[in-house]
């Protein structure tokens, strides 16, 4: 087997769309999360509102800036409706309600009732809504090699966008270490520990969670808006396992820290990968065959993120004293 | 705040309302001077069953008022209801005058009635000077906004961990400032709780069972706190199982069992009405019992680790 | 409270997690050992997988009576070059392409099997689009013209289903199954109008909450004696299908027996799952939300491990198309009123085991108040051990009769019923059996008549809608209790 051309696979991957659109969701379930406690089962739905939000109007012929707007928009639209009704319910409601809120996006979205505005369960092509995005890069057209790996400049899955997306992290990550040392996020941390005690010390839990979910929300729907450039917009391939995944990475890198999230992700993707294909070189077809090996990768993912919770709960970069606490 | 605690020097708000209260009757539901909280005809009750029933009770102001009763009294029921952690299903109540029926929690505790609880409610995977931090009240950086803003709250940070830091040296905390405040001992986390009640200067503390869990060697200097308290200007209301604590440090007792108001007055008197111990407080009188033993988070550790816990306690 | 007792145990028990890893595996091999000896799900499709710099671009090819059509040969024309398919023993084909961009999919009507032409020439050659990470599919349907237009679904389902970019494995099918099979058992055959129909769907809806109640009973009993959310319940409902299917289908075992290996086998993963796992992370203290997200580790684990195993293709438990038997206005099949029959039984026995038995009394004393039930000399870790077996095997039994009410059981089948299931039991409040029961038979009943006014994909949204709505109004549920605070 190739090893150099995995390699290549492996960074291509590591440092791709994808990698930066989960580590933006990551970011944003950490603050629901990792700060908060809030238990969000149902970050793809943002991640697909955010994407649907862009696409969407930007196929309606509006401006970049004014699509991603809208993108965001619909997110925080999405945590106030889902935010006003469970926050103020036990945690287990939240789980709940957020993962069949997200279902109901996914299902909503993939209905031929839709098949004009959504493309139903075809979704939105990139080509239909991608130019605006790749019109406003300073950079001349044309592949551009920068190591092994060799990408357009602006088209699809591009040098652009990753640059932009890399921004986007560097900024989420600025954000959540401002957030992390003010007292907004200590109350945060202290309805994480236990709500009605800070109730108690006279702050209004509610409020402080249904910012928590918007903003976190937002983080999933920019994440969003990654995604879709790098491919398309597909309701099914915003379901249920990329929320799933996006624990398992939140977990992986470690939550209530600042870069957790990011480098798990981008470990989570490397290491799929890379198992994936190693599995693919080593194993030999007829023993199991492509369409197997991929599932089989996400077999692992879970069981990592089962070994984890039982021997690294804190993940890579959290911190060991502070989660022996809970046990 | 940092003035040292001298409990004989007395505050002449503390002596005036002392000398009020001497010429109240020692009947329940009796009228005060000057009431703090003022609680009408609120009752709770679970399953058919009437936790709370009571039909007048007021709280004097700037004095230590003790509530007593046995388990399932409705003690700690009555203070959900005050505070807003619990709606009754009849009744009205006004603190400072103001109504604070169907006030949700965290308005009634910015009004200047801050509770801890029972169970204690350390917020454990936060050190000890960031509980004691998030006490404060009107703090700028916790807008979303602004917290994304150093210089805007930087100041009052500064104010507030001085403040916090004086309020933990009283409470002998100092030095655990930095900690975990899941890794104290249980009766440092109820004082801990204590002192970040006290962050936001309450005008009423309402404490429910302070001592449990406490080491006995901490007892003598809880008590002085809470009496410190009380010269300072902060009215007390606490629930105590501890007959000495009771008879030691409140002016005022009321006695609570299921649900109702049935005795109060001066402690000694109360204590000493044998109607009242043996109807109410029956084989509890003047044994240091713990209350709802089996809710309550120590009684499920082993005895060992009991011992281990104290032995720790001491050792500081 | 039940939190706050675990962590007081935990600081006792600091034993490390050794224990825990044998458990896991042995589920997970518990699992495979039944896959292995399953049919394999048909041959693989020629290899292809997507990747950040290639799409696969596939189809599956029937022929008008259903079978695969073998041999048959796909040209692919685009920015990447020319490229050609064949389809596999399993009508499958795929073509990697290194290029996004829109390609030409023709078929080659010559090398059709004999008999066979194209339903809709006009639509050869078809152009499709393909992005780098996909598998963007092209479908072509054999059969004469003039028949019913209905090109074989299944094959649009392994769109996207994994890619390098997206990689959901289990998405796409999962949203194939929730629009093909689904709850659709009976209501396919309620084509009366009016009266009729309605009454068809009512009786369709109170099936299908019947046993969507008994899938999820266990889950409910879980949550109130330990506070967990199972996200992993739905994959324990799938089990007891794939097992019945494997006994029915590979071991030719009369379908009786495959209902109690099923269950006999859903309550060994549950006592797998419990002592090999949970219980070892109840003694260390391990807080709630920690353990619900081992559940979605286990969740994640089993439905791709199905997937590896049986492949994404519906599976019938009983080959034979059951006899329907009219009962008045509406009519029911076999399979159906043999399920019914055995949920209501098991439901009942549940209730009076909960209600009248030493053990029941116990559970729901651990439910109300563990450090309680300790301390009046319950024994809450085997009563909690006791409460995972059932569960689980109770999941098991849903699943078997859930498939044979279905018409078939699939990788991703209980999966797909997991949210229906929390949605009962949130609604009948968390924790209460009884009202588990109710709020199965309303999503049930909301599934099934929604399809009146909505398109019928939309009938688990309107579902969920439900769940929502009587939150705002009832957040305990229909039967649950507030908590208790201080
Ligand atoms: N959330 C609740 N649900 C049901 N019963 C409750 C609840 N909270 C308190 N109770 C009952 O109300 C009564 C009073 O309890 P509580 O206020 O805790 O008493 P105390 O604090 O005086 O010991 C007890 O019988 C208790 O069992
Ligand atoms: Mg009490």
């Amino acid at each position: 087997m190739d090893f150099a051309s995995l390699l290549t696979d492996v960074l291509r991957e590591a440092t791709g769309p994808t990698a930066i659109a989960y580590a933006l969701a990551a970011i944003g379930l950490n603050i629901h999360f990792g700060l908060t406690g809030l238990i969000n089962m149902g970050q793809a739905g943002f991640m697909l509102l955010g994407a649907y939000g862009f696409a969407i109007s930007t196929i309606a012929g509006l401006p970049l800036v004014v699509a991603f707007l809208i993108a965001i928009g619909c997110a925080v639209v999405f945590a106030l409706i889902l935010g006003l009704p469970t926050l103020k319910l036990r945690g287990d409601y939240l789980a709940i309600v957020t993962i069949a809120a997200a279902e109901i996006i996914r299902f909503i979205g993939r209905s031929v009732g839709l098949n004009d505005l959504t493309g139903g369960s075809q979704g939105l092509l990139g080509n239909q809504f991608k130019y605006s995005f790749e019109g406003a890069s300073p950079f001349a057209d044309g592949l551009v090699a920068i190591g092994p790996i060799s990408l357009q400049m602006n088209a699809s899955n591009s040098w652009w966008l990753r640059i932009v997306g890399w921004g986007l992290v560097a900024l989420a990550c600025l954000i959540v270490f401002l957030l992390l040392r003010s007292p907004w996020g200590r109350v945060l941390k202290g309805i994480r520990e236990d709500e009605d005690a800070v109730r108690a010390l006279g702050k209004n839990v509610y409020t402080f969670k249904l910012q928590s979910l918007v903003l976190g929300g937002v983080f999933g729907a920019v994440g969003g808006i990654v995604i879709s450039l790098a491919s398309s917009v597909q309701p099914d391939s915003l379901g249920r396992p990329v929320t799933f995944n996006t624990w398992t990475i939140l977990l992986l890198g470690g939550a209530a820290t600042v870069f957790g999230p990011v480098l798990g992700s981008i470990l989570f993707w490397a290491a799929l990968v890379l198992v994936r294909g190693l599995m693919r070189g080593l194993i030999p077809p007829d023993v199991l065959s492509s369409t197997e090996i991929e599932p089989l990768g996400f077999v692992l993912v879970g069981i990592t993120l089962v070994l984890l919770i039982v021997f690294r709960p804190q993940g890579i970069l959290g911190d060991k004293k502070e989660l022996a606490i809970n046990g | 705040m940092a003035e040292p605690i001298v409990t004989d020097a007395v505050n002449p708000d503390v002596v005036a309302a002392r000398d009020a209260l001497r010429g109240v009757a020692h009947t329940p539901g009796v009228a005060k001077p000057t009431p703090l909280l003022v609680a009408d005809g609120v009752r709770r009750t679970f399953g058919g069953v009437n936790a709370v029933d009571v039909e007048h009770l007021e709280v004097q102001s700037n004095v230590i008022t003790a509530l007593i009763g046995p388990n399932g009294a409705g003690k700690t029921t009555f203070f959900n209801l005050m505070t807003g952690f619990d709606r009754p299903d009849a009744g009205s109540w006004t603190f400072d005058g103001k109504s604070l029926a169907g006030v949700p929690a965290s308005r009634v505790s910015k009004s200047g009635m801050v509770r801890t609880f029972q169970l204690t409610k350390a917020l454990s995977r936060m050190t000890v000077l960031e509980n004691m931090r998030l006490g404060a009240r009107d703090q700028v950086g916790e807008g979303m906004g602004a917290a994304l803003l150093r210089p805007l709250w930087r100041k009052q940070e500064k104010e507030v961990t001085e403040k916090a830091r004086d309020l933990l040296a009283r409470f002998k905390l100092d030095t655990k400032e930095s900690d975990f405040a899941g890794s104290l001992s249980g009766g440092q986390r109820k004082l801990l709780e204590m002192a970040r009640a006290l962050m936001s200067d309450p005008t009423l503390v309402m404490l429910d069972e302070p001592m449990a869990g406490v080491n006995p060697a901490l007892t003598q200097s809880l008590l002085g706190h809470i009496t410190a308290l009380r010269d300072s200007g902060t009215s007390v209301l606490f629930v105590e199982h501890d007959m000495h604590m009771v008879r030691h440090i409140s002016d005022w007792v009321v006695v609570m069992a299921e649900g109702k108001v049935v005795a109060e007055g001066p402690p000694k008197e109360v204590m000493d009405d044998q109607a009242v111990i043996d109807a109410y407080l029956g084989s509890h009188h003047d044994t240091d019992l713990g209350d709802d033993s089996l809710l309550e988070e120590e009684s499920v550790i082993s005895a060992e680790a009991m011992a281990e816990l104290e032995a720790e306690e001491e050792a500081k | 409270m039940l939190e706050t007792a675990h962590r007081a145990a935990s600081r006792r028990h600091r034993r490390r997690g050794l224990g825990l890893l044998p458990g896991l595996l042995l589920g997970l091999l518990l699992t495979a050992v039944v896959g292995l000896v399953a049919v394999p799900a048909g041959a693989a499709p020629a290899a292809c997988s997507p990747d950040a710099a290639t799409a696969c671009i596939q189809g599956t090819l029937r022929t008008s009576a259903g079978e695969p059509a073998v041999g048959v040969t796909f040209d692919v024309e685009g920015p990447a070059g020319t490229f050609q398919g064949v389809t596999n023993d399993a009508g499958q084909w795929s073509v990697a392409v290194t290029e996004a961009g829109e390609y030409t999919v023709t078929l080659d009507e010559t090398t059709l099997p004999a008999g066979e032409s194209l339903r809709d020439p006009a639509a050869n050659p078809k152009t499709v689009q393909a992005d780098l990470g996909r598998r963007p599919g092209a479908l072509f349907a054999l059969g004469d013209p003039a028949a019913a237009p209905a090109p074989s679904a299944s094959a649009s389902s392994s769109d996207g289903a994994g890619s390098g970019d997206s990689p959901e494995s289990p998405a796409a099918p999962e949203a194939g199954a929730a629009s093909e099979g689904g709850a659709s058992g009976e209501s396919a055959a309620a084509e009366g109008s009016g009266n009729n129909r309605i009454l068809q769907l009512v009786v369709s809806g109170l099936v299908f909450g019947l046993l969507l109640a008994l899938a999820s009973v266990g889950a409910n009993l879980i949550y109130g004696t330990t506070g967990l959310s199972n996200f992993a319940h739905g994959d324990l409902v799938t089990l007891g299908g794939l097992i019945a299917f494997t006994a029915v289908r590979t071991w030719g075992l009369p379908l009786w027996s495959a209902i109690i290996i099923a269950t006999a086998g859903g309550m060994v993963a549950g006592w797998l799952l419990d002592a090999g796992i949970f219980a070892p992370l109840r003694r260390r203290g391990v807080g709630v939300t920690q353990q619900l997200i081992v559940t979605i580790g286990l969740a994640l684990s089993m439905i791709n491990l199905y997937l590896v195993l049986y492949g994404a293709s519906p599976l019938p438990i009983v080959s034979s198309i059951s006899e329907r038997i009219d009962l008045g206005p509406v009519s029911l099949s076999q399979q159906t009123i043999l399920s019914v029959v055995i949920a209501g039984v098991v439901l009942a026995a549940v209730a009076l085991v909960l209600q009248r038995t030493r053990i029941g009394r116990a559970t729901r004393a651990v439910s109300d108040n563990p450090p309680l039930a300790a301390a009046s000399g319950i024994k809450v870790a085997s009563i909690i051990r006791g409460v995972w077996v059932s569960s689980a095997g109770l999941a098991s039994l849903g699943g078997v009769l859930m498939g044979l009410y279905l018409g078939s059981t699939r990788f991703n089948f209980g999966s797909v019923l997991l949210l229906l299931m929390f949605a009962a039991i949130t609604l009948g409040g968390l924790g209460s059996p009884l009202g588990g029961l109710l709020g199965a038979l309303v999503i049930g009943l909301v599934v099934e008549l929604s399809t009146l006014v909505l398109p019928n994909d939309l009938r688990y949204a309107s579902a969920l809608v439900i769940l929502i709505v009587v939150l705002l109004v009832r957040p305990q549920g229909i039967l649950g209790r507030a908590q208790r605070i201080g």
